[in-house]
């Protein structure tokens, strides 16, 4: 009996320790490539480093590394919900910023009663997130035209609109920024802590995250969601209502977007000011953050906050040290593609080994399966291995 | 304003020209089986490594080179994820295309000097072919004056890309690669190298791409300048298959697009529904064909 427990919990270590080692060797490979970066253009990177910690975590700078963190975490739930059925949504900003339009139109022209003044435009907000991103999934279940490329594309036209409508009827009259005016005391969120930066959108987009983690991990639907990342015929197969959860999921993606953009919206400035939204690059942190946690949702909200510490220390390199912040951009490129790589030679290892075993009894079945197996699909990288239609 | 006239169709050809180089090799990976998504950070490195080499060499044709070779060498690391790590070609090319808006705009601080958008009098664009001497002849004169030479050569090499798979033998393995490619193993063709030859020549047609949205449409840099262009030749890939011709079309309706986008912008549209348009456009035409392909296959189906 104890030794049962024993051997599970060493498998369990191993198993952590091998995941976790593609995470700490990808951030090595990019932390060494970017500092390679830094070496050949003459930025000294005994000064940018530090700096770029400073920028994230000293005094002042840790409310606003906390505020960064909600949209981040947001928008990291917007990639990683559809991409647990296998689908990529990279049309962040456009259901950020027309959800943050929606937000901000409404607390600015609907007069609503106190309470509910900050609930109806996130509502709203997260509605309209998941309308956009919804028009994708029919495009893929009915006529088959992958999600990455419809929610990419609808995405530029969206934030062109959000900017026409904060431009020309929201804008405020006279200044000539093009902003809206400030939105009314009653619509703002309520802050945590003394800076303001942080507001109850923190405790929020936590409670969703655990409340998210929990369907993924521990419901049928949440089993159902997984099984068709992993093999979408097999699925359906088994009765998995896979064009549904396809909706479901996108939808689900672009509905965390979408309050995202109303969370900025309602949090300080307290308006919708052009190109806010979508200039701190939130979503392809949020892309990198949930490729690097492999597969493992748990996870994702400590990538995200790590992405988070380099996106805004980046911001505090370019200030103190005079690096230019689209380093960070560099580093997350990397970090992508480094697991990508990674994911399938973790993969074909493990085949090996199992080929390796069966060898043992077998004649020779593995190598050239090992060799003829498609460039591995979408998923994995995520964890979930997708089936192609 | 008037559709018909002469320049109306050069700026057409401008605005497809890059699109259509990007997609041409966006085409090629297709053919041989690998989607290449990468297009758009491509084309962004091409057009930033053409303004930088054009800036310290002061000759444009240096550019042109210093681009495709530099892009070339970047999409490298695609071949070599995808084609010898077997990585998911779909991820890694999300990264690079990250990676090459961050690398463009970083390097761009560094080594240009600016943010935003540089453009100097000392940077050389591309000449004109009316400056060659082709302005005064009509028809083809205002169609093609205002153009660099290398929007001709986009179409020539469309027709090459044609020609060279349907009528030599090597293209006729790259397309045996793509449909089976055990198979093609099995006959004893290097499947590898096949592979990551067009993933670098796609990176070679991108950086022709930037160069001439860069040093031809305009001489200048700015940040995000590919703006999601080489994203609409992926689409164009989709649309047009491994049909060379298809995917000319595809990209003849973008530039069709953008083009008009720019004229409705003279007379009073507002920027955002210009810059919209070409995206909408390319994704209705993609949702109607996909629609009639879906019709076509279902009728098969029932006669």
């Amino acid at each position: 009996m104890s030794r049962d427990v024993n051997q599970v919990m060493s498998r369990v270590v191993s198993r952590l320790m091998d995941r976790s080692g593609t995470a700490v060797l990808t951030i090595a490979g990019a932390l060494a490539l970017t500092t390679l970066v830094m070496v050949i253009v003459r930025v000294d990177p005994a000064e940018a480093y530090p700096a770029l910690i400073r920028g994230a975590v000293a005094d002042g700078n840790l409310e606003y590394t906390i505020a960064s963190f909600v949209p981040t975490l947001g928008m990291a739930l917007a990639f990683a919900i559809p991409l647990r059925t296998g689908e990529f949504n990279l049309g962040g900003d456009g259901q950020m910023a027309l959800g943050g339009v929606v937000a901000a139109a409404l607390a600015l022209r609907v007069p609503l009663p106190s309470g509910i003044a900050v609930i109806v435009p996130l509502a709203a907000a997260t509605l309209t997130g998941a309308l956009v991103a919804g028009v994708s999934a029919p495009l893929r279940t009915r006529l088959g035209i992958p999600a990455i490329v419809t929610t990419l594309l609808i995405s530029s036209p969206a934030v062109a609109l959000a900017s026409y409508l904060v431009r020309f009827p929201l804008a405020e009259a006279g200044t000539g920024n093009a902003q809206t005016p400030l939105i009314p005391d009653d619509a703002h969120l309520p802050s945590v802590g003394e800076s303001g930066y942080v507001t109850l959108g923190l405790p929020l987009i936590l409670l969703l995250t655990a409340a998210w983690l929990y369907v993924d991990g521990r419901t049928v639907l949440g089993y159902e969601i997984r099984a068709t990342g992993a093999n979408r015929e097999f699925a359906r197969y088994g009765g998995v209502p896979v064009d549904r959860l396809e909706i479901s999921t996108l939808a689900g993606g672009g509905a965390f977007a979408g309050l995202v953009g109303g969370l900025i919206v309602l949090g300080p400035p307290f308006r919708f000011v052009d190109g806010a939204l979508t200039a701190p690059g939130y979503t392809f942190t949020a892309i990198a953050a949930v490729l690097l946690a492999t597969g493992r949702p748990v996870v994702v909200p400590f990538t995200v906050a790590l992405m988070t510490i380099l996106q805004v220390g980046g911001q505090g390199m370019e200030r103190d040290a005079g690096v230019p912040s689209q380093l960070t951009q560099i580093m997350q490129g990397l970090i992508i593609v480094i697991v990508a790589v990674l994911a399938t030679v973790r993969h074909r290892a493990g085949k090996r080994a199992v080929a390796a075993a069966i060898r043992a009894d077998a004649p020779e079945p593995g190598e050239a399966e090992a060799r003829s197996t498609e460039p591995a699909r979408a998923g994995q990288a995520a964890g979930v291995t997708e089936a192609e239609s | 304003m008037n559709i018909l006239e002469w320049t109306f169709v050069a700026s057409v050809l401008t605005a497809t020209a890059p699109v259509v180089l990007a997609a041409l090799g966006g085409l090629l990976c297709s053919v041989s089986g690998i989607f290449n998504m990468a297009l758009e950070g491509q084309l962004l490195f091409g057009a930033f490594s053409a303004v930088v080499v054009s800036h310290l060499t002061g000759n444009a044709w240096c550019g042109v080179a210093g681009g495709v070779a530099a892009t070339a060498l970047y999409s490298a690391v695609l071949s070599v994820s995808a084609v010898t790590f077997r990585a998911d070609p779909v991820v890694v090319a999300v990264g690079l295309n990250l990676l090459a808006l961050g690398l463009t705009s970083f390097l761009m601080r560094r080594i240009l000097g600016t943010a935003g958008t540089y453009t100097s009098p000392e940077l050389r664009g591309l000449p004109t072919l009316a400056s060659l001497g082709l302005g005064k002849i009509t028809v083809i004169g205002p169609v093609l004056g205002p153009q660099s030479p290398l929007v001709p050569v986009a179409f020539v090499l469309v027709v090459a890309a044609a020609w060279w798979l349907k009528r030599t033998r090597s293209g006729l393995r790259l397309r045996g690669i793509g449909q089976h490619p055990e198979a093609a193993e099995s006959l004893g063709l290097k499947v590898g190298p096949y592979r990551h030859g067009v993933v670098l020549a796609a990176g070679a047609l991108c950086g022709l791409a930037g160069a001439q949205l860069a040093l031809g449409n305009v001489t200048l840099f700015s940040e995000g300048m590919s703006a999601g262009r080489g994203w609409v030749a992926v689409v164009a890939v989709m649309l047009g298959g491994v049909r060379p011709y298809r995917v000319l079309g595809a990209c003849l309706l973008f530039g069709v697009a953008e083009a008009l986008g720019f004229r409705l912008q003279g007379v009073g549209l507002p920027q955002q529904f210009a810059d919209a348009a070409p995206y909408v456009i390319t994704l209705l035409a993609l949702v109607l064909a996909s629609v009639a392909g879906r019709r076509r296959s279902a009728r098969l189906e029932f006669t």
